[in-house]
């Protein structure tokens, strides 16, 4: 899980990504123009608040945003194929085996009526054309791997028969049933109360060091995130507004909007402790329908004051780097020239 | 759940219950649904009915003392004796053995029927519920047309183009009960098709046919199964009805419909050429309706579980 430099072969590279949805009231823009990609045995975190675009981001590569009411333009190079392109038949021989996903909500993301067996052999049965007996096995094997005592058991167990934490350990089963290159965790722990967050965070770790995947961990959770990412990339509005080694966000936080997110995490034992001493950014994120005019983080933004902050978007423009992964920050602001907005110079590369 | 105890006592040393592991669910599978119908009372003895009238249609000819038209002058239109239990018709026929011989016709008509619905409801309302867009206009506009005539009008007609008799009985009545079986499905199909489950089997690579066959279809399964059981009360009375107005099964072969019919013109002399058919029809038809609110009651996933509960209880 060493840290490794982007440039050093990503196997999944998304490229100037947009999502546009088409609904009554306009088109949503869901996701505009966001790059990143991740490399075989990295983490990469993507984090933003609801509606942020992170989760659409990713669903969209594989297909699973409906097209329509959705439009996705940008390339997504995988495997040497880019993902937007690709027809539904081809995009189904990549989820699985390319790309294996863990939902939110392990509690809706089982179906009911079939067993945990009959669920974890479908891709196998889909894409390796294992028999049942050899399908059978194998998700034994997953069931042992991800920790569920008894595996043979619970192949007949249906899923009300398993807590949350067990239902995600079988979703996690399921996802890694095809040996995906990229294992996609959409709000994998959310839902989950935090002890069984950190089991699953800590599994998803183990798998990863064992079988060399490539996780992109979506989340809105920073206390997950400094856990288990390489690198990290925040959203907001749809566009990642600050991106960089996990240390380093944490340490030196660029953008206004990271910093009002690690502001308005709760310290344990912190002075005072009372609810009101809990920073929040005012305001609320903005309509997708109606985007604000130049950067999209303007109205709440307590350092604004350049002039192109109402009018242009600021580019992700580096700000640094740490081991070879460069922090990028999508802000006219500058936190190293003083308070004065005045005196703010062209901070675009 | 022991699971529970399981996730607490973390991933590496998570201690193994082989015993309590997947206890057998009394509430899974085929078997255990009736076994949550027939806490019914009113169901038990519904469920007894039916299987009573499936083996006389089995056995028909068989179980009746007398012959389906086995025809004696000399007892004409007997009141109801030990020889005749449920007394003789206009020509001598034995009534008793003529409604349980038109158990058969009854029955299978309507079986037919409702499996033709069934399928082909089925059929049309996962397609159109799944996909949705102008093949979902297109299914749906037709089924609405059809849903548009009253029902035994639009049997008639069909059986006006394709002539008379059982078979096109069937058909007709199978087309006429189509549209519904799409609605209840589609219905269900719509929201199913939101679930995450959905998309979580979408996301490992499964197709279109396998997410309906495998992922949408057992969970739409409820209102189906209710549905037909409903259904078969109607399609009974249908082809009774059909039968009636001479268009079902034709004579002299025995059918409570035509039964019904014939003994009409003796109603007043002789109550019961006509009252046991109908008795007959009465008896099937509440027998599916009753069976068909268990049915409601016992998928119901809320009140399954309050059923669940209650009985774990005992």
């Amino acid at each position: 899980m060493a840290p490794s430099d982007q440039s050093v072969d990503p196997v999944l590279a998304v490229e100037d990504l947009t999502v546009r949805i088409a609904t009554r009231r306009g088109p949503a823009h869901v996701v505009n123009g966001v790059s990143w990609s991740v490399g075989a045995g990295e983490t990469l975190a993507v984090v933003g608040e609801s509606g942020s675009g992170k989760s659409v981001s990713v669903l969209s590569l594989l297909g699973l945003v409906p097209r329509p009411p959705a439009t996705v333009t940008g390339t997504a190079t995988f495997d040497g194929q880019d993902l937007i392109a690709l027809p539904e038949e081809a995009l189904q021989k990549v989820r699985g085996p390319g790309i294996g996903m863990v939902f939110q909500d392990p509690m809706t993301s089982l179906n009911p009526v079939l067993t945990v067996g009959r669920q974890l052999t479908e891709g196998m049965e889909v894409h390796l054309g294992y028999d049942r007996g050899r399908a059978q096995e194998r998700a034994v094997e997953l069931l042992d791997l991800v920790g569920i005592p008894s595996p043979r058991e619970r192949l007949r167990a249906y899923p009300h028969h398993l807590s949350g934490g067990m239902r995600q350990r079988v979703m996690i089963a399921i996802a890694l049933s095809c040996d995906p290159t990229v294992l996609v965790a959409d709000e994998a722990t959310t839902a989950l109360d935090v002890t069984i967050q950190a089991q699953i965070v800590e599994l998803i770790g183990d798998l990863q060091r064992e079988l060399g995947m490539a996780v992109v961990w979506i989340t809105h959770d920073l206390g997950v995130v400094a856990g288990i990412a390489d690198r990290v990339a925040v959203m907001y509005a749809g566009r990642i507004v600050e991106e960089a080694a996990v240390d380093a966000l944490y340490a030196s936080p660029q953008h206004p909007y990271t910093r009002g997110l690690l502001a308005s995490l709760p310290v344990l034992g912190a002075a005072g402790g009372r609810r009101s001493d809990l920073a929040v950014i005012p305001g609320l994120p903005p309509d997708p329908v109606h985007l604000p005019p130049g950067c999209p983080f303007h109205p709440r933004c307590p350092v604004r004051g350049d002039a192109r902050c109402a009018d242009q978007v600021p580019p992700l423009r580096p700000v640094g780097a740490t081991a070879g992964i460069p922090h990028r920050v999508a802000t006219f602001y500058d936190p190293d020239a003083t308070a004065d907005p005045a005196r703010i110079e062209d901070g675009s590369p | 759940m022991t699971s529970t105890a399981d996730e607490t006592a973390g991933m590496g040393s998570a201690p193994v219950e082989a015993g309590t592991v997947a206890a057998p669910d009394d509430t899974a599978g085929l078997r255990g649904l009736l076994r949550v119908v027939v806490r019914n009372r009113l169901a038990a003895v519904a469920v007894v009915v039916l299987a009573l009238f499936v083996v006389v249609a089995v056995l028909g000819e068989r179980l009746a003392p007398y012959g389906r038209n086995e025809v004696s002058s000399e007892d004409k239109l007997q009141a109801p004796s030990l020889d005749h239990l449920f007394g003789t018709d206009q020509l001598g026929r034995d009534v008793f053995s003529r409604v349980l011989i038109g158990a058969e016709p009854s029955l299978r008509v309507g079986l037919v029927a409702v499996s033709i619905a069934l399928v082909g409801g089925v059929v049309f309302g996962l397609v159109a519920g799944f996909y949705r867009g102008w093949i979902d206009d297109l299914i749906m506009r037709v089924m609405d047309v059809l849903f548009a005539f009253p029902a035994i009008l639009l049997a008639i007609a069909i059986l006006a183009i394709r002539g008379r008799g059982s078979t096109n009985a069937m058909i007709a009545i199978g087309i006429v009960y189509t549209p519904i079986f799409a609605r209840v499905t589609r219905a269900s199909v719509l929201s199913v098709r939101e679930e995450v489950f959905v998309r979580a089997a979408r996301s490992i690579g499964a197709g279109d046919l396998r997410i309906m066959a495998r992922h949408v279809l057992p969970n739409v399964a409820a209102p189906v199964i209710v549905q037909t059981s409903v259904s078969l009360a109607f399609a009974i009375l249908s082809e009774a009805a059909l039968s009636f107005i001479g268009l079902g099964t034709q004579p002299p072969e025995p059918s409570w419909g035509r039964m019904l019919a014939d003994g009409r013109g003796f109603i007043q002399d002789a109550w019961w050429i006509a009252v046991f058919p109908g008795l007959a029809i009465f008896a099937v038809v509440f027998s599916f309706n009753v069976l068909g609110d268990a049915l409601r009651d016992a998928l119901d996933p809320r009140q399954r579980s309050a059923i669940e509960s209650a009985s774990a209880g005992q």
